[in-house]
């Protein structure tokens, strides 16, 4: 009853949003609606491109290369933020070394990496993949090296008393820990994924959701452009309850 | 002092310091002797903060002693303490293992293969009655079924010393006396030499063999040593009625409560 009610009001908001931008763009309640439909499409439009693409195949194509894309920066950035999370948890002169440079690295805005990027891995998926990695290292990595600073010391005494040696400890006790930091994090870093693969297509692609808004911005079609921006929402949307329905199974301990 | 030959611990003139060499240096424990036969139930009692769960780390070996001996069945000790169990004052399972898993821990680290391990856990947490939570996760259970989940996980690699901190600290007064309960009737099976800490004067007596008596810290001291004459096995509910035990519990009480005063008297406000 209760999901259902919320459920309701959610499709709600989406109707008036709907209906208001139908009527501006197709009545002279809020102006001319030439004009309006000019700079913001009209939603009878949009929905017609999203459905030709979907019923002639050719959106599939672009979703799978975004899809691709975003999932090797995701599956090569956990790893390698995993990786470096330990190896910096574990060892305080290399965090206390290298903190001023992870930090500097961070700081960069990544989009000035896009041409760099298409520069060395050309204007295939890897310049988009890298793009991603970046964003989704330092998430993956900061989590990480959390999760091993602060497992519990009371935890690692009784992993001790038990007969654990360092490698068992490892295994059992530092390893889950910064696991269900990442875990908890997934939906921040999966989404970063999906932004450096976007951005990165926008900026210079042959397929992709990024380049299909690109084009059509490059020819003024404000239709393609609402249509192409509505389906990557979609995406993220679907993705990021993936990501729950994940991290619902990988964090079952967790307190209710 | 007791008729136990074989010790299974032995402290001579041991001192535990924090921050050693630091200007502050704080000595948690000063010239502690106390010796704990093979067989012989042993409750901590002092004030809080005096260094009782310090002095029981450095009967685990998860602490060095600044000065002094800490020997285990004869032998001194190195590093961990392998022949000790050790049930934590705070949580300490591993809250992503399940019930089961946490149990069966100790044994699959010492090489004990899979199937067997849960096996023998599944029949501890039948003896700690909590075989129907064999699948839970340690996080979702109360606080007495985590404290009955940790006896389990500790008594599973049959310790020949079994040190417990204020592990029914937390509970309430009903949960308490069932958990005093399971405790003795697991422990005499085959009593195992035993390091009770706790700050409750009745739980004391109810459960051990002998109490020592901790001064208020730092630079904290063993002040008093009591055997306790109650005939075993003991109803822990009823024997709180027993002449000897209030007579003893007067004579404990006597000893105790100054140092308690002083130890309230100097902690801060709000670390109480
Ligand atoms: N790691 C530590 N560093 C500095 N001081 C400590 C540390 N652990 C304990 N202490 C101090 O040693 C004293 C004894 O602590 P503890 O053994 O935990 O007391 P108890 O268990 O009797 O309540 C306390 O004053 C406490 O503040
Ligand atoms: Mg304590």
């Amino acid at each position: 009853m209760r999901r259902s009610y919320l459920l309701a009001l959610q499709v709600l908001v989406a109707v008036v949003v709907l209906v208001l931008w139908h009527l501006a763009s197709s009545t002279h309640v809020f102006g001319n609606p030439k004009t309006i439909s000019f700079f913001f499409a009209n939603p009878i439009g949009v929905g017609q491109k999203i459905y030709t693409w979907f019923v002639s195949g050719s959106i599939w194509y672009h979703l799978w290369v975004t899809l691709l894309e975003a999932l090797l920066a995701f599956v090569i950035g956990a790893l390698g933020g995993i990786v470096f999370g330990f190896w910096f948890a574990r060892k305080p002169l290399v965090a206390a070394v290298f903190d001023p440079y992870v930090k500097a690295a961070n700081a960069l805005p990544r989009v000035v990496l896009a041409p760099i990027f298409a520069l060395w891995f050309g204007l295939g998926i890897w310049s988009k993949v890298a793009l991603g990695i970046t964003l989704v290292f330092f998430i993956v990595f900061f989590n990480v090296y959390q999760g091993v600073k602060e497992v519990s010391q009371t935890v690692l005494s009784n992993g001790r008393m038990l007969g654990m040696g360092e490698r068992q400890l490892l295994r059992h006790v530092y390893l889950p820990s910064a696991l269900s930091w990442v875990f908890s994090s997934l939906h921040t870093s999966v989404g970063f994924a999906v932004v450096g693969a976007v951005v990165g297509e926008y900026l210079g692609s042959s397929a992709g959701l990024g380049y299909l808004i690109q084009q059509a911005e490059g020819v003024f079609d404000v239709t393609g452009v609402f249509a192409g921006m509505f389906v990557l929402m979609a995406f993220v949307l679907i993705v990021d309850w993936l990501m729950t329905v994940v991290e619902r199974r990988l964090l079952v301990w967790r307190e209710a | 002092m007791n008729t136990n030959a074989v010790r299974a611990v032995s402290l001579k003139k041991v001192a535990i310091s924090f921050g050693i060499g630091q200007r502050n240096q704080f000595d948690a424990v000063v010239e502690t002797d106390l010796e704990v036969g093979e067989h012989e139930f042993v409750a901590i009692v002092g004030p809080t903060g005096c260094g009782k769960s310090t002095l029981l780390n450095a009967a685990a070996g998860l602490l060095a002693p600044a000065s002094g001996s800490v020997e285990v069945f004869g032998t001194p000790l190195k590093g961990i303490n392998r022949q000790a169990g050790y049930l934590f004052q705070q949580d300490a399972m591993m809250p992503w293992k399940t019930v089961e898993e946490n149990v069966a821990l100790g044994l699959e680290v010492a090489g004990t293969k899979k199937a067997e391990a849960r096996a023998s856990a599944r029949q501890w947490l039948a003896r700690v009655g909590l075989a129907a939570f064999a699948d839970r996760y340690p996080l979702k259970l109360s606080g007495g079924q985590r404290k009955r989940v940790g006896l389990a996980q500790v008594l599973i690699r049959n310790p020949k010393l079994l040190l417990m901190d204020e592990p029914f600290g937390p509970l309430d007064a009903q949960t308490r006396l069932l958990m005093g309960d399971l405790l003795l009737k697991l422990w005499s099976e085959d009593r195992k030499a035993v390091m009770f800490v706790t700050h409750d004067l009745d739980e004391a007596i109810a459960l051990a063999d002998r109490i020592v008596i901790m001064s208020a810290g730092p630079r904290s001291r063993i002040i008093g040593n009591f055997t306790v004459p109650l005939p075993r096995p003991r109803d822990i509910a009823e024997i709180r009625h027993d002449p000897h035990f209030i007579g003893l519990h007067r004579d404990i009480w006597r000893a105790l409560r100054d140092e308690v005063m002083k130890a309230y008297r100097d902690t801060p406000e709000g670390e109480q």
